[in-house]
């Protein structure tokens, strides 16, 4: 039998029982779409982390106190080696592929000022601190390298203390008190929302370093000293540079543990990206066990189906179809059903994913390779669980299923 | 092929099925010539071997023993997927049941065998179809389905699936079994007008004076022919439509 006839026949025969054909397709459809929505909300997580990771500032180093064993955990004030000034300044001098560095003194405080009092952090940072963090002013300026070295009491604040304080002024110029300290606001921070981990990234006040140093922290230590890479295609070489640095600051021998830490943005990064990657494997594998059901469907279908239709074959048979005709048939109508209800499946995919977006305001992403994938994983379903159903029927006698009734 | 040859040549053909403990023997050495251009009955009881004949002449099922040959073919060698080629080519059948193929109309019905056919040169499907179907006299109900045709007139559509790939022979068992008189009559006009255009049919009833329109009858009894006898003066179907003698034919045949 020709090809061409093949196919005829087989969505002739498809084309007939349309309610067989939408029931038999129901699951393929749901398990693609599934399939597709889930990666989707996946992929928008990925990615969403992923932007806010770069938002973070993408060339940044970071350096804490404290030995790798102990990497994340803030030390008490009796516990291990600080960090200093005269590091972050040696780190300044002494870099070549760094081409920003700001010491970093952090300290909580209350603050007073506007219509009210907040309870917030004030960071510590050098004129260099903003283009680190590649944050931007709303309005307003961020303080100079001179305000630095006069230690002047003026800060940048971000737009949670905004709304807070000075709900209904231009909080430009105006004081805020910090530990009875006033301090001139002279600019104001972009919002920037939520971080990856769920921060107030709005939640801020930036100084001077130099001021919250002397006049605030009143501990002899910094707390992190923060720099930036010259070019992303150096920040492993800059990150040993920095630790090269460190070492001989901290006079420490060869052999010995460092007693500082140096992180990256990738480092964080791909944490991260391992936490979302999981998620969307998760996502999808729940997703692709619908998928599986789906095809189970089809061969239960086409099972039922080819009982059903024994008569028919027999028929078909009697008129001169061979075995490998009612095969190919069968097959062909399995792969056409599992093919088409895969295109609708992609269809309604889309429109679910654009309405759970809609109503979740959830960061989603439709990878074409996903749905290429999707639609093919329907297509090798319907191979697979079409194929038994389609050799059950070629094997068939012919004289006892033209008796079959 | 040589035309002088018969179309249907078997040669002590039987046939054994075995279902474990117990044999039966279908058929028992049957030797049987069938020459073109013949109209032949096979009569039988139920269990006399018709059955089985018909299995083995239709290329369904294979002889236990002995050698059937089918237009100068010997489907003893020929395996399934060959068997499946002769009856695409070779054998037009029409059932009882009329087996057509529900939810597809008269058209695509008849069209099915020239979908299975490997010839290159059967030339267009769509005019055979259409021939097929004017051949029965059914040219425009094409585009009915089974469904809302008369039982007559479906069994017409099947006369004229067997058709389509001009076989060498018509099988037909019990073609007259689900119909009322006047239209078993009718398709024995049928049968009897596409004989006189040359076409071989081998018809298995049961009925006497469907028989009787045949030109030559074999009777089958506990797997043997008892009984093959050409019939001189068959009844004309067409003729008996007109007069209506059938009213009146023995055995069966109340006028409605």
């Amino acid at each position: 039998m020709k090809w061409k006839n093949l196919i005829k026949v087989a969505f002739k025969s498809i084309v007939k029982n349309k309610m067989r054909t939408l029931l038999t397709m129901l699951g393929i459809i749901i398990g693609v779409a599934a399939v597709i929505v889930m990666v989707a909300i996946g992929k928008g997580a990925e990615q969403r982390i992923q932007n806010q990771i770069a938002s973070m500032g993408t060339n940044l180093i970071m350096v804490f106190p404290g030995s790798m064993q102990q990497r994340g955990v803030h030390m008490g004030p009796d516990q291990g080696v600080r960090l200093t000034l005269d590091d972050a300044d040696k780190v300044k001098k002494n870099s070549t592929l760094l081409d920003a560095v700001s010491p970093v003194v952090r300290t909580g405080v209350q603050v007073i000022g506007g219509s009210g009092n907040w309870s917030t952090a004030v960071w510590g940072g050098s004129e260099e601190y903003l283009k680190i963090r590649d944050w931007k002013m709303s309005s307003g300026e961020f303080f100079s390298a001179a305000d630095v070295r006069a230690q002047n009491k003026v800060c940048v604040i971000g737009q949670t203390i905004v709304k807070n304080l000075f709900a209904n002024e231009d909080p430009i110029g105006q004081q805020l008190r910090l530990r009875n300290v006033p301090f001139k606001v002279i600019g104001v921070l972009k919002e920037r929302g939520q971080s990856a981990f769920g921060q107030d990234q709005d939640d801020v006040i930036i100084a001077p370093y130099s001021t919250v140093y002397y006049r605030l922290s009143g501990e002899p230590h910094i707390n992190q000293i923060l720099a930036r890479a010259a070019s992303l295609d150096q920040m492993t070489q800059a990150q040993a540079e920095i630790t090269t640095i460190m070492r001989e600051a901290h006079k420490i021998q060869e052999g010995q543990d460092d007693d500082f830490t140096v992180r990256n943005q990738t480092d964080i990064a791909s944490t991260a990206e391992e936490t979302t990657k999981v998620l969307t494997i998760l996502l999808a594998s729940i997703a692709s066990i619908s998928l599986l059901v789906g095809g189970i469907g089809i061969m239960n279908i086409m099972l039922v189906s080819v009982t059903e239709r024994t008569h028919e074959i027999g028929i078909r048979m009697a008129i001169g179809a061979r075995s490998r005709d009612i095969l190919v048939q069968f097959l062909i109508e399995a792969i056409v059903l599992s093919l088409s209800g895969g295109l609708i499946g992609v269809l309604i995919g889309f429109i679910a994913t654009y309405i759970v977006h809609l109503a979740t305001e959830w960061n989603t992403v439709i990878a074409p390779a996903n749905v290429i994938l999707s639609f093919g994983f329907a297509g090798a379903v319907g191979v697979f669980f079409g194929y038994y159903p389609a050799r059950k029927a070629s094997s068939l006698n012919p004289i006892e299923a033209l008796r079959y009734e | 092929m040589n035309s002088k040859e018969a179309v249907i040549r078997t040669e002590r053909v039987t046939k054994i099925y075995d279902s474990g403990e117990v044999q039966v023997e279908a058929l028992k050495g049957i030797d049987l010539i069938i020459n073109p251009g013949e109209l032949v009955a096979i009569m039988g009881a139920s269990g006399s071997g018709k059955s089985t004949m018909l299995n083995i002449l239709g290329c369904l099922d294979y002889p236990s023993a002995g050698d059937y040959f089918l237009d100068g073919i010997h489907v003893n060698d020929l395996d399934r997927d060959q068997l499946a080629d002769i009856r695409n080519r070779k054998i037009g059948f029409v059932f009882q049941g009329f087996n057509l193929l529900a939810r597809t109309t008269a058209f695509e019905n008849v069209e099915l065998p020239l979908l299975y056919s490997r010839r290159a040169d059967s030339g267009d499907p769509v005019q055979l179809t259409r021939q097929a179907l004017e051949r029965v006299g059914l040219a425009e109900r094409a585009h009915h389905y089974p469904n809302q045709l008369s039982g007559g007139q479906q069994q017409r559509v099947a006369i004229a699936r067997a058709l389509v790939n001009q076989p060498a022979i018509v099988l037909a068992d019990e073609p007259t079994g689900n119909l009322d008189t006047r239209t078993s009559i009718e398709i024995m006009a049928t049968f009897q007008e596409l004989n006189r255009q040359g076409i071989t049919i081998i018809l298995v009833t049961h009925e006497h004076d469907i028989a009787a329109y045949c030109h030559r009858i074999i009777e089958f009894r506990d797997g043997k022919i008892i009984r093959d006898q050409a019939l001189p003066h068959p009844h004309a179907a067409g003729q008996d439509l007109e007069t209506g003698r059938w009213k009146t034919a023995a055995g069966q045949g109340a006028p409605s």
